[in-house]
């Protein structure tokens, strides 16, 4: 057992953590005022290969691994939960599931692309009446003279949403069938009858974008489906074992990105004439809020490393998520109050962690889904 | 191309150091017009030449400046050596590289200092690694004298009396070195959270670059400069010394500084609510007064009195001036989380409670719209009589 | 054609600077980072490696931990790099150290459309004398202050700042140039250059690779052939607690500037 990080990891961590610093920070405050998509951002990014890091070069991939997204997330998180869910939902929902499902001429068209971040993807799975019921799709999709797919629906709170041109989405095929009629789809924004909703006002994230994907009448070319017919629900749900590492790595980020601040803050703010640092309840504070991150962070990194090596690691997605994402949630709530009423303005970042926190035991799989998976590997179903 | 440029005196033995005697001033213009820092050099090398018993020379060097020469014995040089040359109209390191070290090997100072402007720090490696001796760069202070030298450590070190009084010589390749005579060059080290004093034990001239603005002009002295000697040397030069060419010399104008870079920084809070305009002019007063720039902190911007790139403060900018001047503000905890790192905080305020108070080196209780002013003026009388 | 960066790692003095009892640095308590000035010469090199296609090669002369360095540059593009290192390159001053590094330099091999980069100063010393004292050990044409640099064919055209504005400067190929913050921001390192650099290739100069050049013998190198000695390093005294002026009249002003006349701060 080794918990040391490759030279590689601690280097690349380096860069997150300088990019993150100087880049990304400076924006966070106005991405979450003005609830603005930070597209220069998305551009340097880009640059530096962070929109298709654990992909292969001959894709147009950084050549990293698993972890070095994971430790790219946490990082973006640990200044900005906006900025890091674009990495996480453009790269786990939509690069994935094209590279591990995808033809190679499907691989060739869609990926240089997104993995070198020239083009943003997003997923489309949720629906108004499919929420963590996903079996439950309502959109359809029905070959043509052509054996081209039409298809006719709605999907909602999709990541990325408004600023992607490449989207995995999923519609029945086969009603019947029930979660075996599901099938994935590579849709182009530019398809006629697709169309996106508006922005969805958020607690959180606000500079994420999210909004409602439209299919009226709806064509998609056959070469675009993703995968075998009736195999979508098997896709999703593999992709989302894979969201949910990028996932719990920005609840990771959040949690740690708190407990800096909080840091830094009880170290100056003096009350009854000493320093917060200095009073027990502060330490103690610190001390759990500390030991509780780095025991999620030994979870997500865990996962990451099973997806590295091609083992089985969707348990260990789930509880890395469910224990990342109520670490975050509880760490950033602590953080707040360790501030006071400053950490109650808008003057200190911890109000708004706060409020990035709590998606992440939301979205990709609530808390409750997370207890269901790992429930199922324990046999008590 | 790439052939060792030899100096004018074939002989020339930087180790020998007793054949060498007294301080040079490197004295820079630019254009015809002398740097200011050239007659600050000038003055104190008449005090270490007073305290070694030697002559003080200012080398110049340029096209047609003969006629500045009077103007350097005007502030207490006894000669002048004058390098002229139509090749030495503007800087290239070349030319003076080779023109300097040319005269330094006939004709062996002991000392030679040189303003460390952006063409001194150029010039002075240049020259010292030709004449194989050392430089000590970006000096703030220099003395000879060992009893002066030893007053100057009781007062600008935290070293123990016992140590500055016993000290007297440095081990040098392994033997006691007496340091008596050898010019000690101070200087600031690691952002100035170490200083160090630097020998030349071994070789000669001892060469220093001098921070601009730190030592002292002397009073003008109309006598002494009539007095001045003037040497022609007979500069040696060609168009093929030169491997550079200017194309340009553009003088710019006066360029915005901003926060951050700022070393000298004016700041206003809610203090100046009563007359906000009245209260912004002082501070630009006193910035322009001292070289620096305005800024205010989260009211002063919020209110919209300063625009948000003035901001200092934990949502604003973090700057480390040299002089940061807080008029009017409390110091409240986000302020403070971004000027607590300035080298010198001056807080005037009305209330002697104020929080910014604890953190300010020097503190004047008082209506800023009175003190003002005469931080301004005192400012003002102090710079001029430099 | 090929560049040459000389980096150095120095302690990060911007943020708490330790300093022993006996008033030298406490490095093993302070962070290292890459010079701030070094980086714009890295960047500058690969700025004209976009351009030119040319060859980028990093060297620094430090302690073995220093290829932690050199492997961030080669992240950020750099192709191979030189660790000069050395128990008898210790203790060098400025001119020691340029002896050293133009001896490496040499080595490595300068050809006529090289160019040699270095950033201004080093914040640990802020000497600014290495990379003038390279270029005369190489004979080589410097260009100082540089805050903008265009290679057309072997010239190349270089903005060298001055405090009052600035000179337009033309030199030739090979030459020296150092490099100031306004010449460029430094990239990032990229995924793909930190899983790369790593197996980038990377040579040890140490003193029996550089001990048969003409510019090194014992008395040129390290301590002995250092022309500067250390009298005394100290401490400045402490920042005491601020104190209140008395009074807030034309006297209390005029003994504050009298106060920061005196200790050179205005």
């Amino acid at each position: 057992m080794d918990f040391h990080l490759s030279k590689e990891h601690l280097l690349v961590r380096k860069m997150y953590r300088e990019f993150a610093e100087n880049e990304v920070k400076p924006l966070a405050e106005e991405l979450d005022e003005e609830e603005r998509f930070p597209m220069e951002t998305v551009e340097k990014m880009a640059k530096l290969g962070m929109m298709g890091i654990y992909f292969p070069k001959q894709y147009g991939g950084a050549g990293g691994d698993v972890l070095s997204y994971a430790m790219c997330v946490e990082e973006l998180a640990k200044v900005c939960g906006t900025t890091a869910v674009i990495v996480s939902a453009h790269t786990s929902l939509c690069c994935a599931p094209i590279f591990e499902n995808g033809t190679e001429e499907q691989k060739m068209k869609y990926l240089p692309d997104l993995l070198s971040g020239r083009k943003i993807g997003a997923f489309g799975l949720t629906e108004p009446g499919a929420g963590t019921d996903a079996s439950g799709q309502q959109t359809t999709a029905v070959k043509n003279e052509n054996g081209d797919y039409v298809l006719n629906g709605s999907k909602c709170f999709i990541t990325n949403g408004n600023v992607a041109s490449t989207f995995v989405v999923f519609a029945m095929t086969d009603k019947s069938k029930g979660n075996h009629g599901i099938t994935a789809f590579i849709v182009e924004k530019d398809f006629p009858g697709f169309s996106t909703g508006k922005h969805e006002k958020k607690m959180g994230i606000r500079g994420s974008s999210t909004c409602d994907l439209v299919f009226e009448d709806c064509v998609v070319p056959k070469e675009n489906l993703l995968g075998k017919e009736g195999e979508g629900f098997k896709i999703a749900m593999k992709t989302l074992d894979g969201g949910r590492i990028g996932i719990a790595s920005q609840a990771l980020g959040l949690a740690e990105g708190a407990i800096n601040e909080a840091v830094k803050y009880t170290k100056e703010r003096i009350q009854f004439g000493r320093r917060l640092s200095q009073f027990q309840n502060t330490q103690f504070q610190l001390a759990d809020m500390h030991t509780r991150t780095q025991a999620a962070q030994y979870l997500v990194y865990a996962a990451a490393m099973k997806k590295q090596n091609h083992e089985d690691y969707s348990m260990d997605a789930a509880m890395a998520k469910l224990f990342a994402a109520e670490t975050a949630s509880d760490v950033t709530r602590r953080a707040v109050q360790l501030f006071g009423g400053y950490g109650y303005t808008r003057e200190y970042p911890v109000e708004r962690m706060m409020r990035d926190a709590k998606i992440t035991e939301i979205y990709e799989g609530t808390s409750e889904v997370q207890r269901m998976v790992v429930a199922k590997y324990l046999g008590v179903n | 191309m790439r052939n060792e440029v030899k100096l004018a005196n074939p002989n020339y033995d930087s180790s020998k150091i007793e054949e060498f005697k007294n301080v040079w001033v490197f004295c820079e213009q630019r254009q015809g017009q002398m740097m200011s820092t050239s007659y600050e050099l000038i003055s104190e090398g008449r005090k270490l030449a007073d305290e070694l018993g030697v002559k003080l020379c200012g080398l110049l060097v340029g096209d047609n400046v003969g006629d500045l020469a009077e103007s350097i014995g005007g502030y207490g040089a006894d000669e002048v050596i004058v390098c002229d040359h139509p090749l030495l109209k503007n800087y290239t390191t070349d030319a003076y590289a080779k023109v300097i070290c040319d005269v330094i090997s006939e004709m062996k100072p002991e000392a030679f200092l040189i303003g460390a402007t952006n063409i001194g720090r150029d010039l002075g490696p240049r020259c010292a690694a030709r004449l194989h001796t050392g430089l000590c760069a970006d000096c703030t202070h220099l003395d000879v004298d060992m009893p002066i030298y030893k007053d100057f450590l009781r007062g600008a070190s935290t070293l123990p009396e016992a140590k500055i009084d016993g000290m007297a010589t440095a081990k040098v390749m392994g033997k006691d070195h007496d340091v008596s005579r050898d010019l000690k060059m101070t200087r600031p080290a690691f952002g100035g959270n170490l200083m160090a004093t630097i020998i030349c034990p071994r070789f000669r001239p001892s060469m220093a670059t001098v921070r601009p603005g730190v030592m002292k002009k002397a009073a003008y002295d109309e006598a002494k400069a009539k007095a001045v000697k003037v040497t022609k040397y007979d500069v040696k030069l060609d168009a093929a010394d030169l491997q550079t060419e200017v194309v340009e010399v553009v003088k710019a104008a006066k360029k915005l500084v901003d926060l951050v870079g700022a070393d000298y920084i004016v700041s206003v809070g809610r203090g100046i609510s009563k007359d906000v305009e009245g209260g912004i002019k002082l501070a630009h007063e006193l910035a322009d007064v001292l070289g620096g720039v305005v800024g205010g902190s989260r009211v002063a911007i919020d209110s919209g009195w300063l625009t948000a790139d003035h901001q200092v403060g934990q949502t604003g900018k973090t700057v480390h001036p040299k002089v940061y001047v807080a008029l009017g503000i409390s110091g409240s905890i986000q302020h403070k989380a971004g000027m607590s790192e300035s080298e010198c905080i001056i807080a005037v305020n009305k209330n002697d409670t104020a929080p910014i108070f604890e953190i300010a080196d020097y503190g004047i209780c008082g209506d800023l719209f009175k003190v003002t002013p005469m931080l301004i003026e005192a400012f003002k009388a102090a710079k001029a009589s430099k | 054609m090929k560049i040459l960066v000389c980096v150095k790692q120095v302690p990060d003095t911007s943020g708490k600077v330790a300093v022993n009892p006996d008033g030298t640095l406490n490095r093993a308590s302070m962070q290292t980072i890459i010079n701030p000035d070094d980086m714009n010469a890295v960047e500058a090199a690969l700025k004209l490696k976009d351009e030119l296609g040319c060859k980028v090669t990093v060297v620094t002369m430090g302690p073995p931990p220093a290829e932690g360095m050199l492997r961030e540059l080669m992240a950020m593009g750099a192709d191979d790099g030189y660790l000069v290192s050395a128990r008898e390159f210790g203790g060098s001053d400025t001119y020691a150290t340029s002896q050293i590094l133009a001896a490496a330099l040499d080595t490595i091999g300068l050809d006529d459309d090289d160019i040699v980069f270095c950033g201004r100063q080093a914040i640990d010393g802020d000497t600014a004398q290495v990379g003038p004292q390279i270029a005369e050990k190489l004979h080589l044409p410097q260009i100082t202050y540089a805050a903008d640099v265009k290679k057309e064919g072997d010239t190349l055209t270089v903005k060298r700042m001055l405090e009052d504005g600035y000179m337009t400067i033309k030199a030739q190929t090979p030459c020296l140039i150092t490099c100031i913050k306004e010449l460029n921001t430094p990239r990032y390192m990229s995924v793909s250059g930190v899983f790369e650099c790593y197996s980038k290739p990377m040579t040890v100069l140490d003193y029996n690779a550089l001990k048969d050049h003409p510019l090194i013998d014992a008395t040129t190198i390290g301590l002995k052939g250092s022309p500067t000695n250390i009298l005394t390093s100290f401490t400045p005294p402490q920042k005491g607690a601020g104190q209140m002026l008395e009074g807030n009249d034309m006297a209390t002003c005029e003994k504050l500037a009298g106060i920061l006349l005196e200790k050179h701060i205005i």
